[in-house]
């Protein structure tokens, strides 16, 4: 089997601080992972904030250079990538999405013109296309060209926005999407729909996701694989199911016991003690 | 005989909201606008419970308690409705107070915890001169008794006195959010507002933070409301909870109630949407985008997304009105089932 994504033993090291007192901060040590080419996967990576997850999303991106160990996308490793071709036919294939819909775009500018600069410029779409390629991606998230153009972003929810950004990252046809907490900043009653997006994107269009987070409940409704990162290592990972009803790891026990479910209503409450003075 | 006023025989009620409506007023080159945040809200909250606010963004929860602690300035203001406070046996409307007497009752009385604990610590100085800024005048009393009184204060969120020598920056986000917590707490007052309290911090120190918080209230016996968009942080710490929707609320009663037994159909999808460990059952999210409170749609403002709608739910806003003990809704089809049947 040919490996979409091959993250061999990386680590990153940053160094912090003034001249006088450099240190060195181990943002991600050793982490290994894979995803194949013919098995499309949701693969979460679970962990506090300072784990090392950005950091390592931010390699696998190609947005920072790993100090050690290597990552090989399609048997390419991404540290060789250029500024020209090569980077651009690997954007093609890669794709972000983040955190903040809010963030994500210029409040000043169209939202229409990212889908029609991403169709231009990454699907070489030209004319009439450049409009059906941002039709057809918006189709996929559920929402049409007539619904978005000339809109700005303070126009539409987090929801909506955040459908907008998945819909953007879909118009190259993506082999992999790597989205760092892309929920966290929905409302509760749209999240699901995002989720759920994210679901049908791996059965439909066979796209392989990297779903970064610290929600371990939704880790579990959309992920097959988790990886769980403590202090830029990966402690435990494995099918999800198995790893989060039964974790091994001490941190993933303390993570799962730290989940505060509606189901607790009417329970007596017990922290659990992870603070020290 | 004596007779026992009414407000005597049940818990001593601290809060009691009356049908408060506060709107933003602009009126920028002729065109004016409201925006209808908080629109016709009722709640009371006894002495020692919790009160939870639940909802998404934009529905008016942070309007409420900004109303609620008097913290408005235009174009926020109130246009219905009355907060009154009983402090001490002392019954006063927030809004009658003069600046004088609000400032004594400010801490002392009533203190905030607030989102983020960066924003409310000075970071160029030490924590201890934010508790002198913060507490020294309320407490009243000499330097050093102050300074013992902090350190006791702190060793009760687990906080080493070492750190008031610290600058925020130098304490991690948990610690930085318990000295919030010591910052509202230490004047002992009867209420405290909780924005979002642990939102910004991880699951592990959440639980832990919740857990102290918890703890410090039921030891100084002061009521709390508690605001979070997290239905789990509600189900473990809050005694009673409120699911506000565009600006009103629609459903209210204790938190196992609300959470178990959910009336209103947007509770109903928002506990029944959370996914769980172990629950591999397909969820869904809410068809539609909430309202635009500066345009409500007629009638319910929850009609245009409600899987139950019926034609009165177009037409009039439903009451808040008991379907059990101390469960209110808002909601014609989970009142009126007879309604439904009919139409």
């Amino acid at each position: 089997m040919r490996a979409l994504l091959d993250v061999d033993h990386v680590g990153m090291t940053y160094f912090v601080g003034g001249l006088l007192s450099r240190r060195a901060v181990r943002a991600v040590d050793d982490v290994s992972l894979r995803l194949e080419t013919d098995k499309p996967e949701i693969l979460a990576i679970i962990g506090e904030s300072g784990s090392g997850k950005t950091t390592l999303a931010r390699m696998i991106l190609n947005l920072a250079k790993p100090t050690d160990g290597a990552i090989r996308f399609l048997d390419t490793d991404v540290t060789t990538i250029g500024r020209n071709r090569a980077r651009m036919r690997f954007m093609r294939q890669v794709q972000p999405i983040f955190q903040n819909p809010f963030a994500a775009f210029n409040p000043l500018k169209r939202l229409d013109r990212y889908l029609f600069m991403s169709a231009r410029r990454l699907a070489d779409a030209r004319g009439a296309d450049i409009e059906a390629a941002a039709d057809k991606a918006l189709h996929q998230v559920g929402l049409s060209l007539a619904e978005v153009r000339g809109r700005f972003p303070h126009e539409l929810s987090g929801g909506q926005l955040q459908r907008i950004a998945i819909a953007r990252a879909l118009i190259s046809s993506p082999k992999l999407i790597v989205a760092d907490e892309p929920v966290s900043m929905v409302d509760a009653s749209l999240r699901m729909s995002i989720v759920n997006l994210f679901k049908s994107l791996r059965d439909e269009l066979k796209v392989s996701i990297i779903y970064i987070t610290h929600d371990l409940a939704t880790a579990y409704y959309i992920s097959d694989r988790v990886l769980i990162m403590q202090g830029g290592r990966a402690v435990e990972s494995g099918d999800a199911r198995d790893v989060l009803v039964n974790p091994q790891h001490a941190y993933s026990r303390l993570l799962k016991e730290s989940v505060l479910s509606p189901q607790d209503a009417g329970k007596p409450f017990v922290p659990v003690g992870g603070i020290s003075a | 005989m004596n007779t026992v006023p009414a407000q005597v025989k049940g818990p001593e009620r601290v809060l009691s909201v009356t049908n408060l409506r506060a709107y933003y007023q602009t009126q920028y080159f002729g065109i004016s606008r409201e925006v209808r945040a908080v629109d016709g809200v009722s709640l009371h909250i006894d002495r020692n419970e919790i009160y939870g606010l639940a909802g998404e963004s934009s529905c008016g929860k942070t309007t409420l308690i900004k109303t609620i602690v008097r913290a408005i300035r235009p174009p926020l203001s109130i246009v219905e409705g009355s907060v009154m406070f009983n402090f001490a046996g002392r019954e006063c409307d927030i809004y009658r107070l003069n600046r004088h007497e609000l400032d004594s009752m400010r801490w002392r009385r009533l203190a905030c915890i607030l989102q983020g604990s960066m924003n409310v610590l000075n970071p160029v100085r030490r924590v201890r001169q934010s508790f002198i800024d913060f507490a020294f005048r309320h407490i009243g009393q000499p330097m050093p008794q102050f300074l013992a009184l902090i350190e006791g204060h702190l060793a009760r969120l687990r906080l080493e006195p070492a750190i008031l020598d610290n600058y925020p920056h130098e304490l991690s986000g948990g610690m930085r959010q318990r000295v919030t917590i010591a910052l509202a707490s230490v004047c002992r007052p009867d209420f405290i507002v909780a924005d979002e309290p642990t939102t910004a911090l991880d699951v592990v120190v959440q639980k832990d933070v919740l857990g102290l918080m918890r703890e410090v209230q039921r030891e100084i016996r002061s009521s709390m409301i508690l605001v979070t968009h997290d239905i789990g942080v509600h189900a473990n710490v809050t005694d009673r909870m409120g699911i506000m929707y565009a600006g009103r609320l629609v459903e209210e009663g204790r938190t196992v109630d609300v959470i178990r037994n959910p009336r209103h159909p947007y509770a109903v999808h928002l506990v029944a949407s959370l996914p769980r460990i172990g629950d591999t059952t397909q969820k869904q999210g809410l068809e539609g985008a909430p309202p635009n409170l500066a345009a409500p749609p007629p009638g319910c403002r929850f009609h245009p997304r409600c899987p139950l709608v019926m034609d009165v739910c177009r037409k009039e806003h439903p009451p808040l009105v008991d379907v059990a003990a101390g469960h209110r809704v808002a909601c014609w089809a989970a009142t009126q089932p007879d309604a439904r049947r009919a139409a």
